[in-house]
This record gives structure tokens, C-alpha cells and sequence, in this order.
């Protein structure tokens, strides 16, 4: 046995809410960072959310219903897999997987889906939302909507739509109505726009599930809660493995949601690094972009208050990064607090780090990983590298790379018959 | 100097006098260029506004509809910046007298600085302000500098607003209530909801403001129906795609007066 305290109790379930009481207040708020800055139209729903998930966690049913779920849909608990030929470029640091990419549907977007799909019928709402950037959190959701015979309308970018064309097949496969939206940057953050103005307009009738972190209170803690299971289940993992807490958590941040789920039962644990990896595109220097809180401030976008990429008037800038996951400008408000007080790091990975990370995982352990992950496999390299020998670190694998193999084959030159350098 | 929003009441209460409903219109700074954008406003005061609301373009428009949403892309392309919103109010203002508005989502106001803003906005004879996405709970910093300042802060509620959210928002707000006719974003529509008319009953139940009614109206008729039970009738996207669908700038100003002159007939006769 470990003195490990959230380890043990998941045995009694896998959906625990928030044990530690690291709740924000009840505007929201994390600190600075958070809120509810929505228009008049959206309050009374967005409060029968935070209502509904507040009965929902206290009820045993729906926690018996999500977790069996969790085990046999999902296949949790998922794997934490020792990459020792990939952690040898790592300064020799011993390396762990969590392979959220072994989950249904391919990552680990589908654990908060679940449980916003029986929030959404215990509203008895008939219609789902949502938007995607690579397509993961919308396959996911129309997944989800499937099993519950819900309808379901996703909100995609243009842009995405074509480099992520695979999961718009899927989509439509599991019976998903795809918009593909052509506004603005045609990415993630206007993909979220166009899913609020749908929002606005069917609210009676149609739940909004949120795929990340951020958004208006109440879905940066609650999106949180249902990602906790990656890091209550990484925890127990490594120390039954390794037999002591890692180094560090590294995971990569778009809006936050893979990264807040595997850090959230290790905040307690001080002597453990939370490390985000945000991506850098083409590095922040040339602007292009999608580095949130390296280079943004604070400001409020899909609201809530956290940090976001904009120019002096407020406008916000249009992002860039190879992967279409984290291409957007803003971030979770719970990591903007993490950030400020101290207890999270966040660096910047490029586009190209990114890609030779999604290359040497593949060659040295036959895992291909999502491009978004491959930020956090380049920053585990650089983190692996500065703990050295004695270094312990577990890594995020939010997602498996099969989305990606057109974008990947084109950067890598693979449909030239070449084989990738 | 201190803002209008005596004026912005006056105004209001002078139609309300009258017998008829007051006609507010929208059009984003900027567009189609900085100049254009102004003197769109003074043609829609020549045709008959009582009020405008000045758009300040935002990058992300969450509640706006194609229309405006590609008005405001344009003006954003053509670099419309705060100081040339606040160059069109003033403009406005000292061409006509009226009141002018601005209508823009937080963010840009919050990143500017919310003395700054209010303070500048006061000076160049600005009424007040509409934020459809700062609720009336993250608003207390807001009201204390727009009081400050002479500037109404006009909120906006929707048929989904409960009884008591009602009253809290109004109890607050100043210069009038925008309430949503239906719920969804800025657009033209066939019909304005049935649901305007119990939102406007709702609201009286807790204010004395006057209650101005938009989202959706596009034409005399549709004015002459809302003037029925509103103080007033806010349309925004109907000029908006005149300007949009005019083959030139002068079309565009001919055709904004025209509708304005329509809109004016259809509000007094309710």
C-alpha cells in the first residue's frame, strides 16, 4: 500500500469529482481567471447545467452509470505504457505513457463526452452541439450521441475539415451532421463562435457540449472533473510501477482539457513539475503561432476570463499550428491560474520539434501519436533531458495519430515513397 | 465633459410623448470605410433614427449573423480602430445632436481600459453603451466608470430571462432595456416572435425604462407591429445588408435614408 490518499479511492469509482476542493468560486472564478461572460440569452442554460452537474455528482446513479461506462465503452482504466528506446533521446529519464489514445474513439476526449451526454439527458435535452479542431472531440461526441440516440451537429473550421478529413468521415459514419464553418480564421475559435450562435438560437432543446477547459463557468470544472480519471489512474499507475511520485506530468494544451485531466490529483503533490506544452507553430518569434500563455494576456474569449492571443484594441489574433487540436487562442482559465500562482510551467514547442517527436515515438516504440501529443513527447524530451538519469516522468498520450497520417505523409514526404528522415 | 445620456432619455421620452415609438438603428464603425461608416449614420439620422448605435467591430462576433458578421470583417481589413469609432460618434453627435450609442462585445473595452474608454467615449459626446456579453454580475466596474462619465449602460435581456434575473438587470441598467425579440443572433427574420411582446410585458413589471425591442426587424410593417407594444424598435442588420448589397457607396447612403424614412412612418403608426 501507498500513503497515496486520491489513489486508493479509485477503487470506489473512477468518476471522483474534485476531492480536494479545488472548486472555483461561485462566479467561477480561478483567482483571476474564469467566469461567465455570455450573452443574456444563454444564462438560464448555462445555469441548468452548473445545476444539473451539481444534483449529478451527488447522485450515485449517475456515477454508477458514467463509470460503467468509463470501463466497459471506454476500456478504462487506460494503459501507462514504459517507452524506454524513446526515453534513451530523453537524457536517459525514465518515461511513461498514459495511453489515453487506447480509449474508444481514439483519445481522451470521449471521458467528458460520456458524462456530458447523460447530463444531457438528465436535462432531457434531445440535441447536441459541439465544435472540433481536429475532429477528436467531435467524433467523440458524435459517438456519444449514437450510443444515447441523440441528434448531433458538429462545428468544424473549413481548414479543419480538410486536414482532418478522416475524422469528418467518421463524424458523418456515426450518423453526425458536420458544419464546416467559414468565418474568421475557419479553426477552432470559429468553429466555438458559430456552435454558440446554434446555441443561442436552440437552446431550449440543444446541449452544448463543450470539448475543452474553457468557455463560461460552469464548464472549465466540470470538463476538468470528468478528465480527472487520467491523472487519479496515471498516479496510482506510476507508483505501483515506479514505486515513487514522477518528476514531472507533462502534457500538451490547446484549451487545456487532455493536460487539466492528468495534473488535477497531482497538484497536491508539490514536488511534482506540471508541465504544458503549448504549440509554437512556427515559432512565436515569426507570430505565427498558437502559444498562449507564453505570449498571450489576459483578456475574455468564449466566455471566460483567462489569457488570450490579441492585439492592443482587444481584437483577437488569428493562431497557427500544425496541429489543428491546438490551434486556437486561448486556454482553460484554470491553467492561466496555474500559471500565475506558479504551480504549472508552461514552454513552447514547435511545429517541427513536434513532428520529429511524433517520428522518433513511432520509430523507437510503434506508437504514432496524435500531433497534438507529439507537443508534450517534444517537451518530455527537453524535460527528460534537463532531470537526466535519475529523472521520472509520466507523459500524456491524449491521442493516437491515425487523423493525421495526410498531414504527417506530407510533411515527412512519405507519398513520395521515401521513407520519412 | 460629461456623456448623453440625459440626452439618450430625453430623446426617448419625447417619443414616448408623442405617442409612437422611438427608431434606433445600428451600423458598425468602419464600414464600408471609416468616412463611408459616418456618413451612413448621418443619413439614417437624416431619414428619421431617434438614436444610433455605433458598432465597434470585434474579431469574434459570437452573437451576430452572417450580415454583420461580414461587415465588421470588412471594417476590420480596412484597420477601423477604437479611435476611429470615436471619431464616427463624434461626427455623428455634432452633425445632428442626437444620441449615439457604441454597441461592441467586452473584450476590446476591457483591454483598452474601462476609464479610457468611458472617459473618451463621454468626451467625443457618446450616450452610453450596449455589452451584450458582460452580464449584469461582472458589470460593477463597468457602471461605476460609465455613472462617472455620463454614460448610459443599456442591457440587454431575452425571452429566456426568468422574472427575477429580470428585475436584477434592470435595477442596475440605464438609459433603456434591449430586449431580444426572439432568441438568436442579429439577422433579419420574416417574423418577430410572438415572444417579444411577453418580454416586454415582463420587463415593465420590474422598471420604468423605456424597453426597446430588437433582433430581427427589417421593415415598416414589422416597426409598426413592435411600435405596437415597444418604446422602441432597434433594427441593424436590414441597413447592414442595404450598404452590403448597394453596387456603390452613394447607393448605399440613398438606399440607409430610404429604409430609415420607412422604418420612422412604421414606428408612429402603431
Amino acid at each position: 500500500m501507498t500513503s497515496d490518499s486520491s489513489g486508493s479511492s479509485v477503487s470506489s469509482g473512477f468518476f471522483i469529482p474534485d476531492p480536494l476542493g479545488l472548486s472555483p468560486d461561485a462566479e467561477g472564478y480561478f483567482g483571476a481567471f474564469g467566469g461567465k461572460f455570455i450573452p443574456e440569452a444563454l444564462v438560464a442554460a448555462v445555469d441548468e447545467v452548473a445545476v444539473e452537474y451539481e444534483k449529478a455528482k451527488g447522485d450515485p446513479a449517475f456515477t454508477a452509470e458514467l463509470n460503467d461506462l468509463m470501463v466497459n465503452y471506454t476500456g478504462r482504466p487506460s494503459a501507462l505504457t514504459e517507452v524506454p528506446r524513446f526515453a534513451a533521446e530523453a537524457g536517459g529519464a525514465r518515461v511513461f505513457l498514459k495511453r489515453e489514445d487506447l480509449n474508444h474513439t481514439g483519445s481522451h476526449k470521449i471521458n467528458n463526452v460520456l458524462g456530458q451526454a447523460l447530463l444531457t439527458k438528465r436535462m432531457g435535452k434531445t440535441r447536441v452541439i459541439a465544435e472540433t479542431g481536429a475532429g477528436q472531440h467531435g467524433v467523440a461526441t458524435a459517438t456519444a450521441c449514437a450510443l444515447f440516440g441523440l441528434e448531433c451537429t458538429i462545428y468544424m473550421g473549413e481548414i479543419d475539415t480538410e486536414r482532418q478529413a478522416l475524422n469528418v468521415a467518421r463524424m458523418r459514419m456515426l450518423g453526425a451532421e458536420v458544419v464546416p464553418v467559414k468565418s474568421g480564421s475557419r479553426t477552432l475559435k470559429d468553429a466555438i463562435n458559430e456552435a454558440f450562435r446554434d446555441w443561442v438560437a436552440n437552446v431550449d432543446r440543444t446541449h452544448y457540449l463543450f470539448g475543452t477547459v474553457a468557455g463560461p463557468h460552469p464548464f472549465p470544472a466540470m470538463v476538468r472533473d470528468f478528465h480527472r480519471v487520467i491523472g487519479v489512474e496515471a498516479r496510482r499507475q506510476i507508483l505501483e510501477r515506479a514505486g515513487r511520485l514522477p518528476d514531472a506530468a507533462v502534457a500538451c494544451v490547446g484549451g487545456g482539457s487532455n493536460a487539466i485531466g492528468l495534473f488535477h490529483a497531482f497538484l497536491a503533490d508539490q514536488a511534482v513539475r506540471l508541465v504544458g506544452c503549448e504549440p509554437a507553430g512556427h515559432g512565436i518569434a515569426t507570430g505565427e503561432h498558437a502559444a498562449t500563455l507564453s505570449a498571450g494576456e489576459p483578456g475574455i474569449l468564449h466566455g471566460s476570463r483567462s489569457y488570450v492571443l490579441q492585439d492592443e484594441e482587444g481584437q483577437i489574433t488569428e493562431p497557427y499550428s500544425i496541429s489543428a487540436g491546438l490551434d486556437y487562442p486561448g486556454i482553460g482559465p484554470e491553467h492561466a491560474y496555474l500559471k500565475d500562482s506558479g504551480r504549472g510551467e508552461y514552454r513552447a514547442v514547435t511545429d517541427d520539434d513536434a513532428m520529429q517527436a511524433l517520428l522518433l515515438l513511432s520509430r523507437t516504440e510503434g506508437i504514432i501519436p496524435a500531433i497534438e501529443s507529439a507537443h508534450a513527447l517534444a517537451g518530455a524530451l527537453e524535460v527528460g533531458r534537463e532531470l537526466g538519469e535519475d529523472g521520472l516522468l509520466v507523459v500524456n498520450l491524449s491521442g493516437r495519430g491515425d487523423k493525421d497520417m495526410d498531414t504527417a505523409a506530407r510533411y515527412f514526404g512519405l507519398y513520395d515513397g521515401e521513407s520519412a528522415k | 465633459m460629461s456623456g448623453n445620456i440625459q440626452l439618450l432619455s430625453d430623446t426617448l421620452a419625447a417619443a414616448r410623448s408623442e405617442g409612437r415609438a422611438a427608431l434606433i438603428a445600428y451600423l458598425p464603425a468602419g464600414f464600408p470605410t471609416v468616412d463611408g461608416g459616418i456618413d451612413a449614420v448621418k443619413a439614417v439620422f437624416d431619414g428619421g433614427a431617434d438614436v444610433v448605435e455605433v458598432g465597434l467591430p470585434h474579431s469574434d462576433p459570437v452573437l451576430d449573423g452572417p450580415v454583420i458578421q461580414t461587415a465588421d470583417d470588412i471594417a476590420l481589413k480596412g484597420g477601423v480602430k477604437i479611435a476611429d469609432v470615436m471619431r464616427t460618434v463624434r461626427e455623428a453627435y455634432e452633425a445632428t445632436g442626437k444620441p449615439v450609442l457604441v454597441m461592441t462585445y467586452w473584450n476590446p473595452i476591457d483591454r483598452y481600459g474601462i476609464e479610457r474608454f468611458t472617459a473618451e467615449l463621454a468626451a467625443a459626446g457618446g450616450a452610453g453603451c450596449i455589452l451584450p456579453d458582460l452580464p449584469v454580475q461582472e458589470s460593477d466596474e463597468w457602471r461605476q466608470h460609465a455613472e462617472k462619465h455620463g454614460l448610459a449602460t443599456v442591457f440587454v435581456v431575452a425571452p429566456s430571462s426568468k422574472d427575477d434575473r429580470l428585475a436584477k438587470i434592470t435595477a442596475v441598467g440605464s438609459g433603456f432595456v434591449y430586449a431580444a425579440s426572439l432568441m438568436g443572433v442579429t439577422g433579419t427574420r420574416q417574423s418577430v416572435g410572438a415572444q417579444a411582446q411577453d418580454l416586454v410585458r415582463r420587463t415593465r413589471a420590474t422598471t420604468e425604462l423605456p424597453v426597446c425591442v430588437g433582433l430581427g426587424v427589417s421593415d415598416a410593417a414589422q416597426a409598426a407591429e413592435v411600435a405596437s407594444f415597444a418604446d422602441g424598435v432597434i433594427v441593424g442588420s436590414a441597413f447592414v445588408k442595404l450598404m452590403l448589397e448597394a453596387p456603390d457607396r452613394e447607393a448605399g447612403l440613398v438606399a440607409v435614408r430610404a429604409l430609415a424614412a420607412d422604418l420612422a412612418e412604421g414606428v408612429r403608426k402603431r
